[in-house]
């Protein structure tokens, strides 16, 4: 009781030393300990004397105007070699004068994949800005499309066939009328095609000269092979997972074992066997694209990386969610594409994202098999004579363009899970 | 009565297109008639085009001289050795490169995800732009850099760096340092060594039981690497310290003598262990992070050092998370080695792309890699399987 100051008289005491202010955060942060303290003196010595003589090279030494490899020897870093031959290293040999397209494309998949990460444009939207976004891509890659009858039949036959399964006793009266028309004239049409009685018409766009896959590389190579990998091994991996799932022991034996054997692999060896094996497996005549071997590689590898995390997503659902759907009396397509699929890929978008740096990281694989994406294009601006002996500032200027790609996604994906987590946190 | 009527249901009969069996059996039988008719397309096109473009098939090819030069062998191997050989010295040369970047990049990954929890902000915050700067750039273009660091910055044989009085020579031809002559006592040492490492773990047991009964601790670890190492010391001096050495000398255009590790196994190693523990450390981190808070302060409150409370009690229960992730991290070393290739360490898949290139055999070749991987994944699975089923919690 009598070291209780009376009101008024109360002697202010002043805030602990230790917490306030900037040496405070120094001292809790950096020297908490003898032990500590060491460590960070040590740090500072060794992170100082590294970055200064980083800096001597790549910033006071360096040369940033020189006109042949010649000017640069003997100083610091050469980034003229960079401001030399960004352009090859983004678009490769695509023709000089029209390296527009390729930016352009770029952009396109870049605003596509941005618009994607926009959670209000997870509905039908997605849809539109895919469609257009690919087609604006390959329109500017390749120059022209050719749309043949039989791919608008197809696509009218598969709308009426979905529509048909999954609206079943749901949808209006008319509106099945429309799916069963939809896949009427689809059906009949290829039936048509294929005997022959149709002609091959086909829709031509043709607004730019055409250029054909070897000639492209850079970016766009490494953004087409990663984005369309994924947006087509996206399905078949639903499928994989699904099929690993199933009851039915013969189909869970095949996706088991394709799954099995794809992760036990290296990319390299299905690179190597799309590019030598697929010309085998093909009947004589018929050639494939170089370009087009390297996408089936990829997208037969990612199919089973990505079955195995949608699967994780299925897994989590609870069983309540299979067994009220089957009470509703839905049938196997509508439980799956309307309540089991919806919550389970929720789950997973954040291990997805994550797929999908790891491929755009391994796409630079494909170098292996000739194809010029953007490692590769980098590989090559080292060959011209002029320019010999400068690697390291070329490998730091691709690392720097890799590392900005894969670090924002990381991030996104980070940012995601929390956001996709707050409705079920506690 | 409603019990009785219950019980005695006659069993629904429905017609056989509705019945979930019968239904799932077709199915199923379409499936697989699909899969094998694709097969059966593909296989009879193979045939076809094997046919006319005159490629023989079959493994007889195996037997035939390669031909070609390995530039790093770990046994014996000249031009004149069979596919078979070469194909064999490809397969030692991925387990040694997978190995050695296994342990070398779990020791590394642990410190790292140990040091972003650092209390030390300096620290954490090294440890952290380490991992994001070496996660988010493609391994093969870090093996690039450091295959051309290596090959260009450092100087040619004739000005190579030598140091300790002219024994070690780092030149762009690699890493020469002297070995000891081969002599017939390194067998017997070697044997000494496993009986050494059998005795240092029979040791470590009897200190964990005398531990566990009396509380007495035993310095079991450096009491083993003492057993296990003075082993072969003590067989080396019995038989009269044998020291006569191989040094590297300048010969022509290139060192002799000695041994080497070479630039391409260098870039290779160091690469996959600097990209892989930054994997490495994100599973140690989240692992150390899963568990419950009161463990670290448990450990405080018993009065455990900083150091002593990681090995004892954090590490030990975080393993459990961290096994399964890091058995994924083990099999990517070994299938991301196969990126040798790009750079021209002589891996399983190199040997088998030259021996494709020269007896154009694709198909018998990309078998053998894939079994070759598939026996390698499925054992270090296996393995870890096993151990992951060893320290995981016991629960009655």
């Amino acid at each position: 009781m009598t070291d209780v100051a009376p009101v008024g008289e109360r002697r202010q005491l002043a805030p602990p030393v230790d917490d306030s202010g900037a040496l405070g955060w120094i001292r809790r942060n950096l020297f908490s300990s003898w032990a500590n303290g060491i460590t960070t003196v040590v740090l500072i010595v060794a992170v100082g004397w590294i970055l200064s003589w980083f800096l001597e090279w790549a910033v006071f030494t360096a040369n940033f105007t020189a006109a042949s490899g010649s000017e640069c020897r003997a100083q610091g870093a050469c980034w003229a070699i960079v401001g030399e031959k960004w352009r090859y290293i983004f678009f490769g040999s695509f023709p000089y004068e029209q390296h527009w397209r390729p930016l352009f494309a770029v952009i396109a998949m870049l605003a596509m994949l941005i618009l994607s990460s926009d959670r209000r444009m997870w509905n039908w939207r997605l849809i539109v800005i895919w469609g257009v976004g690919s087609f604006i891509t390959f329109l500017l890659m390749f120059g022209e499309i050719h749309l043949p009858l039989s791919l608008f039949l197809f696509v009218a036959l598969a709308v009426g066939a979905v529509g048909l399964i999954l609206r079943r006793n749901i949808g209006a009266a008319g509106e099945m009328n429309a799916y069963r028309a939809l896949a009427a004239i689809g059906l009949a049409g290829l039936v048509l095609r294929i005997a022959g009685i149709l002609p091959a018409w086909s829709l031509a766009i043709a607004p730019l000269s055409y250029v054909e896959t070897n000639l492209w590389g850079g970016l766009p190579v490494t953004l087409i092979l990663a984005t369309y990998g994924l947006v087509f091994a996206f399905p078949y991996g639903i499928l994989l997972a699904l099929g690993r799932r199933s009851e039915l022991p013969l189909i869970k034996g095949l996706c088991v074992g394709f799954i099995e054997l794809i992760r036990g692999v290296p990319l390299i060896s299905l690179l190597i066997m799309a590019s030598v094996m697929l010309p085998l497996f093909l009947p004589s005549g018929v050639t494939f694209d170089k370009f087009l071997r390297a996408q089936v590689a990829v997208i037969l590898f990612a199919g089973a990386y990505i079955a195995e995390i949608i699967r994780g997503g299925l897994q989590s659902l609870p069983k309540g969610q299979f067994e009220a759907a089957d009470a509703m009396g839905l049938n196997y397509v509508q439980k799956t594409a309307l309540i089991v699929l919806p919550q389970a890929l929720r789950v997973v978008i954040p291990p997805l994202i994550n797929t999908f740096i790891g491929f755009f990281k391994d796409t630079s694989l494909v170098l292996i098999i000739g194809i010029f994406d953007f490692l590769n294009t980098a590989n090559q601006a080292l060959v011209d004579p002029n320019w010999a002996g400068f690697p390291g500032e070329i490998y730091l200027f691709a690392a720097f363009i890799y590392f900005i790609f894969c670090y924002s996604m990381s991030r996104y994906s980070k940012r995601l899970e929390i956001e996709l987590n707050r409705g079920t946190r506690r | 009565m409603a019990v009785e009527a219950l019980g005695s249901t006659p069993r629904v009969r429905v017609v056989p297109w509705n019945d979930p069996v019968v239904r799932g059996w077709v199915f199923q039988i379409v499936v697989v008639g699909l899969v094998g008719a694709l097969a059966w397309y593909l296989v009879s096109n193979t045939m076809d085009n094997l046919a006319r473009q005159k490629i023989a098939s079959g493994f007889d090819y195996l037997g035939r001289e390669a031909g070609f030069e390995i530039g790093d062998t770990m046994i014996e191997y000249s031009p004149a050795s069979t596919y078979a050989r070469a194909i064999w010295v490809g397969i030692l040369n991925t387990l040694r490169v997978a190995v050695l970047g296994i342990i070398l990049s779990t020791i590394l990954g642990t410190f790292l995800g140990i040091g972003r929890l650092s209390p030390n902000w300096l620290l954490s915050k090294i440890c952290e732009w380490y991992v994001e700067g070496f996660r988010n750039v493609p391994l093969l273009l870090w093996l690039f850099l450091f295959y051309k660091l290596i090959s260009e910055a450092f100087p040619g044989p004739r000005q190579a760096i030598s140091t300790l009085w002219g024994s070690v020579f780092l030149s762009n031809r690699g890493l020469y340092f002297p070995v000891p002559m081969a002599d017939p006592i390194h067998k017997w040492m070697a044997v000494a060594l496993l009986v050494g490492i059998l005795g240092a773990i029979m040791q470590h047991r009897w200190a964990k039981k005398r531990q566990e009964a009396t509380g007495q601790p035993f310095p079991s670890i450096s009491a083993g690497i003492g057993v296990a190492l003075g082993m072969p010391i003590a067989v080396w001096l019995a038989a009269g310290a044998p020291s006569s050495m191989s040094w590297p000398a300048l010969k022509g255009f290139n060192f002799e003598g000695g041994t080497v590790i070479q630039p391409e196994f260098t870039a290779l190693l160091v690469g996959l262990v600097l990209y892989t523990s930054a994997f490495v450390a994100e599973i140690v981190r989240s692992g150390i992070l899963a568990l419950h808070k009161g463990q670290s302060e448990a450990a405080a409150a018993l009065g455990l050092s900083r150091g002593q409370a990681m090995r004892l009690v954090l590490l030990p229960q975080a393993l459990r998370v961290i096994v399964p992730p890091m058995t994924s991290q083990f099999l990517n070393i070994t299938k991301n080695s196969s990126l040798a290739i790009a750079i021209g360490y002589p891996d399983l898949v190199a040997s088998i792309n030259v021996t494709i290139n020269q007896t154009g055999q694709a198909i018998e070749n990309v078998l053998l890699i894939m079994a070759a991987y598939l026996t390698v994944s499925l054992s270090i699975s296996a393995f870890m399987n096993w151990y992951n089923k060893r320290i995981s919690l016991r629960e009655r």
